[in-house]
């Protein structure tokens, strides 16, 4: 007898996961553990039931890169790393472009920062000057200014060694408002360049792998490559920007489908991967789709202006490889859909928390 | 990227695909199982079911190392690490394998020192750092992973390191398998068998499979091509009446084994006359404990470990799906009350167990995708 393809209970028990999964996310556990902090699905209900919960206010609830304030972009993001000091950069440029590339992702020119240090008791103070030193490089090269900050000191083995927390202000200058609520079905999907370079050498410089690879970190202030895009095509083209930090690529499209209910199609072998990220994600069983950059960004734009947009991208030093690498498409509504290379297709879920490496 | 791009090569899927469709008798329906969790992994991750013809349908086995891992046994990990001055080392993997009261990430949350390792050598270097603390490395997986951790107490034992201990998890396949041949629900017609595992005990092991039980076993490696090739194998052997076990995977896998991995593991360790399997319950034989010469390295003889037993939660039905007698979305709970983020069952424990991989993967019906992806 052939087994029938699917038959209706199934459709119908997939219904129901559908309905579950779609219900208001509970954050059951007792205590807050690694998987709240790692962008994923774990880091979503938490948002959704502790922040929004308390917080909750129009401005908040879209859950941009940042919040629309009148004519004025509004974000804060905290930088915590291990190594402090890894190949390409440092905590110090993180912490500047992290909330640069904010501000950007929102359509905003970045304009001034603040700047508050949790410091340990001990930390060397040629390192904290190492540290400014890459934050003023970093500022002057994105046109922002840091104008006011904070620091505390806590016991020593009470903090690791330095965290950063910045904040910044940019101006919309442009009447269209990005949304990852814009997409629609049609549009074009680019990711700005090869992507996973900057998780990849973080682990790497972690020392605990044993793999050597010439790898540096992607990390760079990306409003100028972002307000390039914005001036070349009509206002409105572009829904959407975002930067593919924790959680890479694969959470930030995940995003955009379900806050736009659309499905995202994108092709394994055109988006862009290093062959040195490539291999010690095959060597680890990560997939690169999830691994952060903190120089690169995914854009959503409408299929009549994608490739004005790759132009004006491919003009720009740090979007040399973007590529268009998928559309958006009207079904299944939420879902992130992945053709592999080998020429099968598969669905790319949001991680419960980090990508761990697999045994065998 | 050399060596690997050539096993994924899409043109050459078409033709096995091809090939494939071609030798299924029409109307009759194929069940395989993949036995080790890689391979599932590979099948998802390329989306290999899609140049797969409706008569064939994949089954999700048990070889996956931290699904099969015991609540009770993750309880006593726990409890371990918990005892002063140890510091609990493991595989990445292991780390959201949900005990009775939560995972080893929840266990950290509440103060516990556990770390992450790629490595048994890894925890061997922690211990030699921290002389003062005990590590303990919870050593999970099959004969695959087993020949490393033998070595670790090898190299401890000649280093003359005392503060290291293993807290032995190691479970074999041949028993794995002879459960799932002896269940009289059994709806399988042949086995995709593992690539990593055989590397180690090489394929004579499984002939008594192809011998006494009638049912082909292709040992296979983890790239889509493989996976495609030995559906190949098995359905040429169906269709040739054959049973026999055959090697798809012979670069890497040697008919014998690795001889020295296996003395390795004969020198450390010894077979427990019985360990229980999450989803398939109690195996005889079907696990390793550090052996009395090497008791000091031990960690069930170093710490009191409570060795309470968790029941499977009744409500799960992991056995019959890692039996290949339900689908995942067949059983009362997937999807609603057992999901990637609440695990209840084994099968959804790790993103290769045949439930979450279905959760993850397989939740919309392959045409829709498909069509999905055509536009």
């Amino acid at each position: 007898m052939t087994e029938p393809t699917r038959t209706s209970l199934e459709e119908q028990v997939l219904l129901r996961i559908e309905r579950t999964r779609r219900s208001r996310p509970r954050v059951r556990d007792e205590h807050i553990t690694l998987a709240h902090g790692a962008g994923g699905k774990a880091t979503h209900s938490l948002i959704d039931a502790v922040f929004l919960d308390a917080f909750r206010n129009p401005l908040l609830e879209p859950l941009g890169d940042g919040a629309h304030i009148g004519e004025t972009a509004f974000t804060t993001d905290s930088f915590v790393v291990t190594p402090l000091f890894f190949p390409g950069g440092d905590i110090g440029d993180l912490a500047v472009n992290g909330t640069v590339n904010d501000l950007a992702m929102c359509g905003a020119r970045p304009r001034h920062l603040s700047a508050a240090f949790i410091l340990e008791e001990g930390f060397p103070v040629a390192h904290l000057r190492r540290i400014t030193a890459s934050m003023a490089a970093a500022a002057q090269a994105a046109g922002v200014q840091i104008v006011t900050g904070d620091t505390k000191v806590v016991e020593r083995g009470k903090a690791d060694g330095c965290y950063i927390i910045t904040s910044g202000v940019g101006t919309l200058d442009r009447p269209a408002r990005l949304s990852a609520a814009a997409a629609r079905p049609g549009d074009a999907v680019i990711v700005s360049g090869p992507i996973g370079e900057h998780g990849i050498t973080i682990m790497l410089a972690r020392g605990e792998l044993d793999i050597e690879a010439d790898l540096t970190s992607d990390t760079a202030p990306l409003a100028d490559l972002a307000a390039g895009l914005l001036d070349a095509c009509d206002d409105g083209q572009v829904r959407c920007l975002r930067d593919a930090t924790r959680g890479g690529v694969a959470t930030v499209l995940n995003e955009i489908a379900e806050a736009s209910k659309v499905a995202i199609i994108v092709n394994e072998d055109i988006i862009p991967v290093r062959p040195d990220v490539r291999g010690a994600c095959e060597l680890l069983g990560i997939d690169p789709l999830y691994v952060a950059c903190e120089g690169r960004m995914v854009a959503v734009v409408a299929r009549e202006c994608a490739e004005t947009a790759l132009a004006a991208l491919h003009e720009h030093p740090l979007g040399r490889d973007a590529a268009i690498v998928g559309q958006v498409n009207d079904d299944p509504p939420g879902l992130v859909l992945l053709k592999t290379t080998f020429g099968g297709t598969r669905i790319v879920d949001l991680l419960v928390g980090d990508p761990l490496p697999r045994i065998c | 990227m050399r060596f690997v791009d050539e096993y994924r090569d899409a043109d050459t899927a078409r033709a096995l695909a091809a090939r494939i469709t071609a030798l299924c008798e029409p109307g009759r329906a194929y069940k395989f199982m993949e036995v080790c969790g890689g391979h599932t992994h590979t099948i998802y991750k390329h989306g290999l079911e899609d140049y797969l013809p409706p008569e064939v349908t994949l089954v999700h086995g048990p070889g996956c190392p931290v699904c099969v891992i015991p609540m009770g046994r993750v309880d006593d990990a726990i409890h371990i690490a918990h005892q002063p001055g140890v510091i609990m080392t493991s595989f990445g993997d292991m780390m959201r394998v949900p005990g009775g009261d939560g995972s080893f990430l929840d266990a950290k949350a509440r103060g516990a020192d556990i770390r992450m390792v790629y490595s048994p050598l890894d925890a061997l270097k922690i211990a030699k750092e921290n002389p003062g603390k005990q590590v303990v490395f919870m050593a999970i997986g099959f004969e695959t992973t087993a020949p490393s951790t033998a070595m670790t107490v090898l190299r401890a034992h000649a280093e003359g390191i005392t503060n290291f201990s293993v807290f032995c998890n190691h479970v074999t396949i041949i028993p794995a398998i002879k459960a799932i041949l002896d269940s009289p629900d059994l709806r399988l017609d042949a086995f995709i068998g593992p690539g990593h595992v055989s590397t180690v005990i090489g394929c004579r092991p499984y002939e008594f499979i192809a011998r006494d039980y009638g049912k082909p076993l292709v040992v296979t490696g983890f790239e889509p091509l493989d996976i495609l090739h030995s559906v190949l194998q098995i359905l040429e052997q169906l269709a040739q009446g054959r049973s026999e076990v055959e090697n798809q995977y012979a670069r890497v896998v040697p008919w014998d084994g690795n001889p020295k991995a296996l003395a390795a593991i004969d020198e450390v360790m010894e077979l427990r006359p019985h360990f229980e399997w999450r989803g398939l319950g109690f195996i005889s034989h079907s696990a390793l404990k550090v052996g009395d010469r090497y008791a000091r390295y031990d960690a069930e003889q170093i710490f009191e470990i409570p060795g309470g037993r968790v029941a499977d939660p009744t409500s799960c039905q992991c056995g019959e799906v890692l039996k290949g007698v339900l689908k995942p979305w067949e059983c009362k709970v997937f999807g609603t009350a057992c999901t990637p983020e609440t695990p209840i069952g084994t099968c959804m424990v790790s993103s290769e167990g045949a439930c979450a991989a279905y959760y993850n993967f397989g939740r919309f019906t392959r045409e829709r995708v498909k069509e999905a992806t055509r536009r």
